[in-house]
């Protein structure tokens, strides 16, 4: 379905976009199986509409919202930015949604809430990968951000990709858009914000701490202990001409991030 | 012609050994077909790097499987292919290193890359130990080193851990496939050991 939105050139990149089909077909999107291609296969076993978000915590606004009402009163903006996973590939999409400062401060959190936690479906009947015997990881998927990255203009709630409506793989009907961290920050098919004081404990974080921290900020000098993180295969990447590039810190966004982070050992915060 | 015999007629065991070198080339005709038709998705030299180091592995255990199979049936034809297998398993592991040098890696990064990613030490630990296999694996090898083939052909048995090693170690969170491949391997392993001491061995070192 078509969206109607605004451009916004000042938050896009100009880089070549990564062509919709690969957005769409390559996924890592646990929930639905570890393969590449496993979201596209079944996401469509989930069932986006009717969707809820449940808000909680420390805020005057609290409840259970209908996707329709956490979104109306907000215009859609399209903005293009990069995609760097932590696996070391990247990719260029045109998302469209809502700046998360614009939602999150309508649900007027109070003073106390220092960090917000996101919490993705879970439903074993919809979501074959959480049925998985096998699989390690403690659903629901987690994640969290610090107030004021949440509050970065950068972070985005996005509910399209290329003018339409968010495919299913990619995160429908709701997700989150952290550009400058690692992708798997950009926790997907969102149903619960919750305000809080303490810091929440992320998925990844729980699953190999010395592995994933809580901040996942893209960083070429911080190598992940399995793999090196200073370049990127932006895809589309080709057999004869792989498309690799050097990463750069807070994936280009230093400019607006960088102050966050002031003060802070980020070999240690990763 | 009883049965027996049908299966032991050279013509009948040399279409066996062929019908094995055709099973054992899909991984790659699977590959080039994929790779003509452009349907390995965005990030194709990771999916060629993956597929030919399963393909290494699965052809490993193949061969692992092949003195059993001979136990159980009593049929020789079984390890009439083991050493194919074996050298199939060599192919694919030979292509696997290049595509990760080429793909993934870009020849760039070496030393850092073996000696700071566990993982990828464990591959290069099996691979290793894999070319002596190889280039002893010929009649006139097996001959003159008599007893010594023997035990050096054993590494195939910590070739085949530390593969299975190089991939758990892979992996983000769903381990199954791997736990899968772990139990066919932990069991390969104590047939040996319960048939060591036996004559289980002995037929093909005559060679």
């Amino acid at each position: 379905e078509a969206l109607d939105f605004v451009p916004m050139p000042g938050f896009s990149t100009d880089e070549e976009k990564t062509p919709f089909e690969d957005v769409t077909r390559y996924n890592n999107f646990y929930e639905f199986g570890t393969g590449k291609g496993d979201p596209a296969k079944y996401a469509d076993e989930m069932t986006v509409d009717p969707w809820s978000v449940v808000v909680e915590g420390e805020c005057d606004r609290p409840g259970a919202y209908a996707l329709e009402d956490l979104l109306k009163p907000h215009e859609y903006q399209e903005r293009v930015y990069r995609l760097r996973c932590v696996e070391a590939w990247s990719m260029v999409i045109p998302w469209i949604g809502i700046p998360l400062v614009d939602i999150l401060k309508r649900l007027e959190p109070t003073s106390r809430a220092k960090y917000v936690y996101f919490e993705t479906l879970y439903d074993p009947d919809q979501m074959r990968g959480q049925r998985s015997l096998f699989s390690t990881i403690d659903w629901p998927y987690q994640e969290g951000l610090r107030m004021d990255e949440a509050m970065n203009e950068l972070s985005f709630l996005a509910v399209g990709l290329y003018g339409k409506t968010m495919p299913n793989q990619n995160g429908a009907p709701i997700r989150l858009v952290v550009p400058w961290k690692y992708g798997f920050k950009s926790i997907k098919s969102i149903v619960k914000i919750r305000f809080q004081e303490e810091r929440p404990k992320t998925t990844w974080e729980m699953l190999a701490p010395q592995e994933y921290g809580f901040y996942a900020n893209v960083n070429p000098e911080v190598d992940h202990p399995r793999w090196s993180q200073k370049r990127e295969r932006r895809l589309p990447s080709g057999l004869l001409s792989p498309n690799y590039m050097e990463t750069v810190k807070f994936n280009g966004y230093g400019e607006q991030v960088a102050d966050l982070y002031k003060g802070m050992d980020l070999s240690k915060f990763y | 012609m009883n049965e027996k015999r049908v299966l032991n007629q050279p013509g009948f065991v040399l279409a066996f050994r062929l019908l094995v070198a055709l099973l054992a080339s899909v991984p790659l005709l699977v590959l080039i077909a994929s790779i003509a038709s452009q349907s390995l998705g965005p990030d194709p030299g990771q999916e060629v790097t993956e597929s030919l180091g399963i393909a290494a592995f699965q052809l490993l255990i193949a061969t692992l499987c092949m003195t059993p199979l001979k136990r159980w049936t009593g049929w020789g034809a079984w390890i009439r292919v083991r050493r194919m297998l074996g050298l199939f398993a060599f192919f694919y592991a030979v292509l696997h290193v290049l595509a990760f040098l080429q793909f993934i890696l870009g020849w760039s990064d070496l030393w850092a890359t073996f000696t700071k990613r566990p993982y990828i030490l464990a591959g290069a630990v099996s691979f290793l130990m894999l070319v002596p296999l190889a280039l002893t694996s010929t009649k006139g090898m097996m001959r003159r080193m008599g007893r010594q083939w023997k035990g050096l052909h054993k590494l195939v048995y910590p070739i085949a851990i530390a593969a299975w090693v190089h991939f758990i170690w892979q992996s983000r969170s769903d381990v199954g496939e791997m736990v899968v491949y772990g139990l066919i391997i932990a069991v390969l392993l104590a047939l040996r050991w319960k048939w060591s001491g036996s004559r289980a061995l002995i037929p093909f070192v005559r060679g």
